[in-house]
């Protein structure tokens, strides 16, 4: 009787060729992008999408094409703090349209999806029950979508803003040949330990980290300019718990927050304050690392 | 997974599929040497984890639209118009354009759409009256 390996082919669907036509629509379209970005923390509430939305309008603003995909897809907030919520998604020619943010930043989310502003992300699935077994392989194929099946054209950056946890970076490598990642964190004890874990995650990987954002490294005292700390410390910095390059300090600043609240990147309108010009040093740097492979672990 | 017919010693060929129905697809094989015929059932969960890859059991007829896994699995989505169908929008008048775009998506809602095209407007036009 014959066995598994002596027939050839699945009986008639192709799912492999099915699976190599995905893969090869995605190269068609990463082929156009130069350099891929990851943001991504092991915790939740640093401030990621914030500082991806604040880093593709800094690299928007030294002339780069900039696009941000909204890996966050039970949670989206990237098309909020652009300012493009409710906008609708068009199709084109060559794929779906992204949305254009400001500087003509081009943005996908599943916020841009949903129909209703409480309209949670639940897929209409027959087996509504113990989800788990299907949940993560359908969030991993609407990443693939969102990245194969817009229509990006030619982009310098594109940055991925990933969910908290590590759980989601794993399934990136196996979608992007090349990809770069930023850690953010928090100086926090609590913070550093779960980062810490996405860090051994990434080098795991084989993804290039270019380096550490430090998110609400203290506050800034807007009468007297002084920075304060806004978390107790440990005597020891975030950089050399974590061992990994410092990209920059971004102090806690409230018209950040007020800022997303808006859909206005902070660093738009407050390009000359202490937080603006962290954000541009660090877009540079991140430019400088990128191209001459400065900092890469 | 194959399917060998044991008495043929021959890999059995895909023939058809029907569903999901309640959750399950039936996947028909038959023994292109002796015609026996097979029938796979699944259950929901394979029935989903098949679909969430993004893949067609029989194969694909046609291409596959830009984020049509998303937008035909996602519960609460927005249908998404094309552009020749948003410059047709355009052309309504302006104080009836949000309605006609409500009705539009209603009834292509109705008739299970993912997307807005000018045939679908077309379609819509002449059942609605619009």
């Amino acid at each position: 009787m014959k066995t598994y390996r002596e027939i050839a082919g699945d009986a008639g669907s192709d799912i492999l060729g099915q699976v190599k036509e995905q893969q090869a629509r995605l190269q068609a379209r990463l082929a156009q992008i130069t350099h891929t970005i990851a943001v991504m923390s092991g915790k939740g509430g640093v401030g990621k999408s914030v500082i991806t939305t604040n880093m593709a309008a800094a690299l928007a603003m030294l002339g780069h094409q900039v696009g941000v995909l909204d890996a966050d897809i039970n949670g989206p907030s990237v098309a909020k703090m652009f300012g493009v919520r409710g906008q609708t998604l068009k199709v084109g020619k060559n794929g779906v349209v992204p949305v254009l943010g400001p500087l003509g930043i081009k943005i996908i989310s599943m916020d841009l999806l949903l129909s209703r502003d409480e309209a949670p992300v639940v897929w209409d699935a027959p087996a509504q029950q113990d989800p788990f077994v299907w949940r993560g392989t359908i969030e991993v194929s609407t990443l693939r979508e969102f990245l194969a099946d817009t229509d990006w054209g030619e982009l310098d950056f594109l940055l991925i803003d990933l969910p908290p946890g590590p759980e989601r970076l794993p399934n990136l490598p196996g979608l992007l040949p090349v990809l770069h990642t930023i850690v953010v964190t928090i100086p926090s004890e609590v913070a550093q330990l779960t980062v810490k874990r996405s860090i051994a995650l990434a080098q795991q990987l084989k993804a290039k980290l270019l380096g550490l954002i430090e998110n609400m490294a203290g506050y800034l005292c807007r009468k007297c300019g002084a920075l304060g700390e806004l978390f107790p410390s440990s005597g020891e910095e975030t950089v050399n718990v974590l061992g990994v390059p410092l990209l920059g300090k971004i102090p806690f600043d409230p018209r950040i927050a007020r800022c997303s609240d808006r859909g206005i990147p902070f660093v738009l309108e407050h390009k000359d304050t202490t937080a603006g010009e962290a954000f541009a040093q660090i877009a540079q740097k991140i430019k400088r690392n990128i191209t001459f492979g400065e900092g890469e672990r | 997974m194959k399917f060998l017919c044991v008495a043929c010693d021959e890999a059995m060929k895909y023939a058809e599929a029907q569903g999901p129905e309640a959750g399950s697809l039936s996947v028909v094989f038959h023994c292109p040497h002796c015609g026996y015929r097979v029938a796979l059932l699944t259950n929901p969960w394979e029935t989903q984890l098949v679909r969430s890859l993004g893949v067609v059991i029989g194969g694909r007829t046609v291409p596959s639209e830009p984020l049509e896994l998303v937008r035909t699995t996602l519960a609460d989505s927005k249908l998404l118009w094309t552009a020749e169908a948003e410059e047709r929008l355009e052309r309504v008048p302006e104080f009836a354009r949000a309605m006609a775009r409500q009705s539009i998506e209603r009834y292509a809602r109705e008739q299970g759409y993912h997307e807005i095209t000018p045939h679908v407007m077309d379609e819509a036009r002449a059942k609605l009256g619009l």
